[in-house]
C-alpha cells in the first residue's frame, strides 16, 4: 500500500464520518459545520485526482459561498424545530433502503467487466489552468455551455432577489 | 497508485448518505444540505472518470462538466434558500411536512 493510498483512505474516513455526523446531528448549525468538513474532504479528493482548478473552485464556491449562505439561513430561521430521530419512523426504513441502494451500486460496480481494466495507475496529465480558460471562450470549445451557465446564474440571481423581496401589503 | 474503484466507492457512499439526509430530515435547510452532498458525490465521479480516461489525451470535458455542476449547485442553493426564507417569513416554519398548502 503506497503513501497515496493511505492518505486517500484517511481522508475518505474523515469525509464519510463528517457526512454521517451531518446526517445525524440534531442541531442544524452543527450539521452545516459538519458539511463544511465534508466539503473539505471532497476538495482533498479532487486534489488527489490532480484537478487543482476544481479543488480551488470547490473551496471558494462551496465552502466560501454556499456553506456561508446555508449558515446564514440557519441563523435566520433560528427557532425552527430541530430534527430529532426519536420517534421518527422513517429513519429505520430509509436506512434500510439506503443500504440496499448502496449494496446494489457496489454490486454493479464490482460485476462491471471493465472495472479491472479501468483501475490503472494515474498518468501525468499536462494540464494548466490557461487551457481551461481558453477552452471556455473557444467557439470550437465550450463557449455555448459557458454562456448558458452565465444566463442561468443571472436568472437565479434575479429570481432569488424577487423571491426574497418583501412586498408591501402582502398578506401574512 | 489509487485504483479508480476506490473513488467510485467513496462517491457512492457519500451519495447514499446525502440521499438518506434528503429522505429523513424534516427541516428544509437540512434537505438542501443533503442535496449539496449528492451533487458533490456526483462531481467526484465526473472528475474521477475524466482523470483516468480522458485527461491523458488533454481532453477537458470532465473539468467543464464539473464546473457546470458547480454553477447549477450555486444557483440552486441561492434560489432554494431564498424560497425557504420567504416561506419562513410568512409561515414561521421551515419544516417540509408543515408546508402542505397545495394538498388542498
Amino acid at each position: 500500500m503506497t503513501l497515496m493510498q493511505v492518505i486517500f483512505l484517511a481522508n475518505a474516513l474523515v469525509t464519510i464520518f463528517a457526512a454521517l455526523m451531518m446526517v445525524t446531528s440534531r442541531k442544524l448549525i452543527h450539521a452545516a459545520l459538519w458539511l463544511v468538513l465534508c466539503l473539505f474532504g471532497v476538495a482533498a479528493v479532487f486534489g488527489m485526482l490532480e484537478a487543482s482548478f476544481i479543488t480551488i473552485v470547490q473551496i471558494i464556491v462551496y465552502i466560501g459561498a454556499i456553506a456561508i449562505l446555508i449558515l446564514f439561513a440557519v441563523m435566520l430561521t433560528q427557532n425552527a424545530v430541530d430534527d430529532s430521530y426519536k420517534g421518527n419512523r422513517r429513519w429505520l426504513m430509509t436506512g434500510l433502503v439506503a443500504l440496499l441502494a448502496l449494496g446494489g451500486t457496489l454490486l454493479a460496480l464490482f460485476t462491471w467487466p471493465k472495472v479491472a481494466s479501468l483501475s490503472t495507475a494515474l498518468t501525468t496529465a499536462q494540464l494548466d489552468i490557461g487551457l481551461i480558460g481558453q477552452a471556455l471562450v473557444d467557439p470550437q470549445g465550450y463557449v455555448i455551455p459557458f454562456e448558458v451557465s452565465s444566463l442561468l446564474l443571472i436568472a437565479a440571481l434575479i429570481g432569488a432577489i424577487y423571491v426574497g423581496m418583501e412586498r408591501k401589503g402582502e398578506e401574512k | 497508485m489509487i485504483p479508480l474503484s476506490w473513488f467510485l466507492i467513496l462517491s457512492a457512499i457519500l451519495f447514499i448518505i446525502g440521499l438518506f439526509a434528503v429522505i429523513t430530515r424534516k427541516n428544509s435547510i437540512a434537505i438542501l444540505l443533503g442535496i449539496e452532498l449528492m451533487l458533490n458525490a456526483a462531481n467526484i465521479n465526473i472528475i474521477t472518470f475524466w482523470r483516468y480516461l480522458y485527461a491523458p489525451s488533454g481532453n477537458l470535458d470532465g473539468i467543464i462538466l464539473a464546473l457546470m455542476v458547480f454553477v447549477v449547485a450555486a444557483a440552486e442553493t441561492a434560489v432554494g434558500l431564498g424560497l425557504i426564507l420567504s416561506v419562513y417569513r410568512r409561515r414561521k416554519t421551515v419544516v417540509a411536512d408543515d408546508l402542505d398548502t397545495l394538498k388542498g
